[in-house]
């Protein structure tokens, strides 16, 4: 059993977000890195599960991004897994992170590739079908629970207002979210054991970005609170229908 | 830079449906891409596969001329690879330029590989129009609700999943025309063995008017006042983190930054401090309603009515005042 699990470097979820460059690139000053919570938590941790119980398989990481995100690659591998690999690439824009993540797959022979549900800085949800669709590979998305059977899984996934059970054959890609399993901090012999797991650096194919982003902009400010004295509720309601008119 | 004209090009938008209704969402993305198609001078067509209750042909009446449809039962279940292949193949037969989704749940799952399959440029969680007057741009949603990002779309052909909620579904009285879609779809790789839908709920991606609750109802035996005002107001319920993680509330009523990203036009949270990362999740909300009895709770900062006081005396009051409204 072979198992690649995709990472990604996201801000801390308490970062302040700004802007520089005419509002054109993320402030990064001050701002503390971290594996992207769904990667980590999910992701990675059921992957390392899975080893847990069969000792045999191999796990490895993957993250598309330059020198600066091996801090990042490294406490995943504190966490567990065999070895790292990194695209050195900087990560365009979806299609082309796909890209490179789907040529390191289809020579690693993987059968199981797992993403998170989505990176909290860009949001995109995409990466998971994106490399399944290059590799021409079933995507389970958003699953809240997965178990392994000889090579069938069986994957608890969310859909539109209710979960749906789906068995698949592997190689299948499937992106995680929370219920896939429960966060985990490494402890001191993982961290040891990390500096020495290697950490390959390869370089990318080629791909073509198919987006770019032109500007950020910040959410207007709110005009600030209307508050209702707590003996009227009513009031409050009344507000609601008559001022807002959201209902 | 001249405006770009396209010829025998179109606006395809999927239309999503699950037992025999059109969702919500797909017809917002079916009124925002109606609105797309006559920005760019070039029809709006709709694709959709499986059967529906409703009448197919009325869908016009959202903007768009033209339904392709396979009428196959077996479609009804959405595989997302059989669906992406069959998709991407209509897209390359009608020539269409602007593909359109919802970012619902089954557009996460298809858009990306209808992407990827056609080269495509991928925008998902757009929230607005797209800008055609210096190329294409989209504005989505970026680090989780708190900013937005303008991004240019460079490929000859474009996806855009709309973010539920973001766009007014347009209503007019147009008929389309519907053109039989003649499919052979490969046998799906996954096997479903078993689906369960919340039946009666409203899905909290579409719910227009949420009601949500925190750590300051103290325990699961409260919810009775968060679920008595939701069901006067139609409203859908969700918690924040440390709920779902307590097991008060199941976790796919999580909202905030790990859990799901919302935005409806009324959005109440009764004892809810307002953590930076709950924030993220709600604050694309249009009203936002803050209940608690701790002035100094940052969720008050990001709200747009509150009211300092004891949730357990004002909440049922509120009910009482819906209902009274309602008659």
């Amino acid at each position: 059993m072979k198992i690649l699990v995709c990472v990604s470097k996201t801000p801390d979820t308490t970062a302040k977000i700004a802007f520089t460059q005419n509002n054109t690139k993320f402030a990064t000053d001050g701002v503390q890195w971290i594996i992207n919570p769904y990667d980590e938590w999910y992701a990675l941790v059921r992957a390392i599960e899975l080893k847990e119980k069969d000792p045999s398989t191999v796990l490895h990481l993957v993250t598309v991004g330059a020198a600066d995100t091996e801090p990042i690659i490294r406490k995943a591998l504190a966490l567990g897994g065999d070895e790292a690999i990194r695209i050195n690439a900087d990560s365009h824009d979806s299609y082309y992170i796909a890209s490179q993540i789907a040529a390191v797959a289809k020579q690693g022979g993987y059968d199981l590739i797992f993403t998170g549900k989505e990176t909290i800085d860009y949001n995109g949800s995409s990466i998971g079908g994106m490399v399944a669709e290059l590799l021409d590979l079933p995507y389970i998305s958003l699953a809240v629970k997965f178990d392994l059977n000889g090579t069938t899984a069986t994957v608890i996934r969310e859909i539109e207002g209710g979960e749906e059970t789906d068995e698949v054959n592997l190689p299948v890609v499937v992106s995680c979210q929370k219920g896939v399993a429960e966060q985990r901090i490494p402890n001191m012999k993982g961290i040891m054991g990390a500096r020495t797991k290697p950490l390959k650096v390869v370089e990318p194919v080629a791909a073509e970005p198919l987006t770019s982003v032109v500007s950020f902009e910040l959410p207007p400010a709110k005009a600030g609170v209307k508050l209702v004295p707590a003996d009227n509720p009513a009031e409050l309601i009344r507000l609601l229908h008559e001022e807002a008119k959201v209902f | 830079m001249k405006k770009l004209k396209y010829f025998n090009m179109s606006v395809l938008i999927f239309i999503d449906h699950s037992e025999g209704h059109v969702k919500k969402a797909s017809l917002e993305a079916l009124s925002y891409g109606a609105r797309v198609a006559s920005q760019l001078g070039v029809p709006a067509e709709g694709i959709l596969l499986g059967t529906i209750s409703g009448n197919v042909a009325d869908l016009g009446k959202y903007g768009v001329k033209k339904i392709h449809h396979a009428a196959q039962e077996s479609l009804n279940h959405l595989d997302a690879q059989v669906y992406a292949r069959i998709i991407a193949d209509a897209a390359t037969a009608t020539g269409a330029t602007v593909l359109l989704f919802s970012n619902n749940l089954s557009g996460k799952a298809v858009a990306p590989r209808v992407s990827a399959r056609l080269k495509a440029g991928l925008v998902s969680g757009a929230v607005a129009l797209p800008d055609t007057s210096n190329g294409f741009v989209v504005k989505k949603n970026v680090f989780s609700g708190k900013a937005f990002a303008n991004i240019a779309l460079t490929s000859l052909v474009k996806v855009i999943a709309l973010n539920p909620n973001s766009y007014a579904i347009q209503e007019g009285s147009g008929t389309a025309e519907v053109a039989p879609l003649n499919v052979t779809a490969d046998a799906p790789k996954v096997k479903v063995v078993s689906a369960t839908q919340a039946s009666g709920q409203v899905p909290l991606t579409e719910a227009e008017i949420v009601v949500s609750g925190g750590r300051g109802l103290k325990g699961p035996e409260n919810w009775g006042i968060v679920e008595d005002l939701a069901r006067a107001l139609g409203a859908a319920t969700a918690c924040s983190r440390p709920v779902a993680d307590a097991h008060w509330r199941p976790h796919n009523e999580h909202v905030g930054q790990t859990g799901i990203a919302i935005a409806p036009n009324l959005y109440i949270a009764i004892g809810i401090s307002g953590a930076i990362q709950h924030l993220a999740g709600v604050n694309r909300s249009k009203v936002i309603v803050v209940i608690n009895k701790d002035p100094e709770a940052p969720f008050f900062k990001a709200a747009d009515y509150g009211i300092v006081g004891d949730a357990f005396e004002v909440v049922p009051k509120m009910t009482e005042a819906v209902k009274k409204l309602k008659g």
